[in-house]
């Protein structure tokens, strides 16, 4: 069981609140992502369910029962570090070991639990080396396997891709959905990384500065952002935001419209620009559009085979069902 | 990239190099050969070739006792080193983990008292001892060589336990270890490279103190440093016995320290290159 309920939780360093008080319900089984630019109090937030660092107000329930003065030893959650936070002096087998060797599991049974920990994450002929001797995905694995072992109520990520590079990103991204989906334990993982954010959660909490900014489904953050902020921050490239005039004729204070949801044509359409800078990815392109007075730049995905150059006139046409429009205050309007 | 350097500079610099380390090991090297002379020879003025003769050491062994002082140094410089981790590894411990706002503060008053001079406080120190009954006694002088050197072995301790990444302390505490455990399991396996580094350098300190144990010694708790002073007595200088008793005493604590030199390297530069 891994029911994880915050109720009213604060955070203070000093005078500074980097958690105002803030709820949040996370069910059993579910893989929650916490996502926001650095500093939004996402780190935070996975340290005070850890219990690594001590609420300033309100409660921590895990299955119900209050957790808020529970020493992290004692909440029965597993944490996978940013920095693998592998023991160096310790073999991979005694790193794996060290939890049950902590909560007093038999040999024989802490034996069978390593075995299969170490088949299922591939580090069955790396049990005798120091971490010292394996590479980033090796080490990452490790600590995913010392979590593993401990049969947890919860695991807790914070941000444990950051430090591979991107191949490797990708594949343990897999890994760690496929682990979801095999064990069925409550995850909550901690990135900036939208993608990482859109590819493994069931449910995404968006944080800045401490407040949650919205809750909700991958898609329905990518169809519905409640602000301009979840908008701008959901989705790559970024939605194109837009004020103004342009805005104005469709009711809002700012628009926005994604950058699949824009027609290009190098003859006719609403709105005129230049082309820019290109990316092109082979599937698809994305157009850098200058010059349209409506934004610095209107991003564009094209298919990948459109033959437009640095410098040529396009014109540009967005799909009115895909406009997001939003107030002055940045809120979404119906 | 590698700078380029000509063979005729490459030369100038070794010969300049090698100068250079002569003049500052000659004392040593002279009070060497110094030792192998005979008293005359010593005397007789300036002369690298000695005749070889063991006299002055065994004088220095026989005459006047090589053993005690020899047994004081080990005891002085062993009993300071372990009282003084006793009290360091805490205190760096609390100042590394659960630092205040007041800690850099306290680290930097801890190192200033090291840069008064000791004569300032020679006499209450001394008249310390005398009250107390401390006076010439193994005790009394190594719990002062241990409050001496207290700084520098908390200083590097703190050092060291920095280096250890927090997140390895707060995974052991995620997978269900006490402090105990954590300190047990984690921590200092982790920090017995530092440990030993910081007794390896405590030990030569204590080894070489001049100061306190010339002052508050006489005979029963004189170590090896006032054990050379005392060769400068009212009968005149025995040069040969002085060097002698020299070079015996510095001779174990240079072998020691050829052999831990890449322990002690090691814990001097640590932290600084990462």
């Amino acid at each position: 069981m891994g029911r994880i309920t915050l109720e009213a939780v604060t955070k203070r360093f000093g005078d500074v609140e980097v958690i105002p008080p803030l709820n949040l319900d996370i069910n059993d089984g579910e893989f929650v992502v916490f996502v926001g630019p650095s500093g939004c109090g996402k780190s935070t937030l996975l340290r005070l369910i850890a219990g690594l660092e001590d609420t300033s107000g309100g409660r921590i329930l895990i299955d119900g029962k209050d957790a808020t003065d529970t020493p992290p030893a004692k909440r029965g959650l597993a944490m996978v570090f940013q920095s693998y936070a592998l023991y160096p002096h310790m073999s991979v087998r005694k790193n794996i070991a060290f939890p049950m060797r902590m909560a007093g599991v038999p040999q024989d049974e802490q034996d069978r639990r390593i075995t299969s920990a170490a088949k299922a994450l591939n580090l069955t002929d790396y049990l005798d080396r120091k971490p010292g001797q394996l590479s980033g995905g090796q080490r990452q694995r490790v600590a995913i396997g010392r979590a593993i072992v401990r049969e947890p109520a919860a695991f807790l990520f914070d941000e444990p891709l950051s430090n591979l590079d991107a191949a490797l990103r990708v594949g343990m991204r897999l890994e760690i959905s496929e682990l979801h989906n095999r064990l069925k334990t409550t995850m909550i993982y901690v990135t900036h990384d939208q993608v990482e954010a859109m590819t493994m959660a069931d449910k995404i909490v968006v944080l800045r500065a401490g407040h949650i900014e919205q809750v909700g489904s991958p898609m329905e953050l990518y169809r519905a952002p409640k602000n301009l902020f979840v908008a701008g921050f959901i989705g790559s490239p970024r939605m194109n935001l837009i004020d103004g005039a342009a805005a104005a004729e469709y009711g809002a204070h700012t628009i926005g419209i994604r950058p699949e949801h824009i027609a290009v044509s190098p003859d006719h359409g609403k709105w005129r620009g230049r082309v820019g800078v290109s990316e092109h990815l082979g599937s698809d392109t994305f157009f850098y559009v200058e010059d349209t007075g409506l934004a610095d730049t209107i991003t564009v995905r094209a298919g990948g085979n459109i033959d437009l150059h640095h410098g040529d006139t396009v014109f540009l046409t967005p799909d009115d069902a895909q406009m997001h429009r939003f107030d002055a205050t940045g809120a979404r309007v119906a | 990239m590698a700078r380029a350097v000509n063979t005729r500079t490459k030369v100038g610099y070794t010969v300049a190099a090698w100068i250079v380390a002569l003049v500052i090991f000659f004392p040593i090297l002279y009070t060497i050969i110094t030792s192998l002379k005979t008293e005359q020879e010593a005397i007789s003025g300036f002369n690298l070739i000695p005749s070889f003769t063991l006299s002055s050491f065994e004088a220095v062994q026989t005459q006047n006792n090589y053993w005690k002082p020899f047994t004081n140094s080990v005891i002085l410089a062993v009993g300071s080193t372990i009282l003084a981790l006793i009290v360091a590894i805490p205190a760096a411990w609390a100042m590394a983990f659960s630092p205040t706002k007041n800690t850099k503060n306290i680290l930097m008053w801890m190192l200033s008292t090291k840069m008064m001079p000791a004569v300032a406080v020679l006499v209450p120190i001394y008249l310390i001892f005398l009250r107390t009954g401390l006076m010439d006694t193994r005790i009394g002088l190594t719990v002062m060589l241990m409050l001496i050197n207290l700084p520098i072995v908390v200083w590097m301790l703190y050092t060291y336990f920095r280096e250890i990444p927090g997140e390895i302390l707060e995974a052991a505490r995620m997978d269900g270890a006490g402090l105990r455990d954590e300190i047990l399991y984690v921590l200092t396996p982790m920090a017995i490279p530092g440990i030993a580094s910081t007794m390896l350098l405590n030990v030569i300190l204590a080894w070489n103190e001049a100061f306190w144990t010339i002052q508050l010694t006489t005979t029963n708790a004189a170590p090896l440093s006032a054990f050379i002073a005392s060769f400068s007595s009212p009968q005149g200088l025995f040069w040969a016995k002085l060097s002698a008793a020299s070079v015996m005493a510095i001779a174990p604590i240079l072998i020691m320290g050829w052999f831990s030199q890449k322990q002690l390297v090691r814990g001097l530069t640590f932290g600084a290159v990462k």
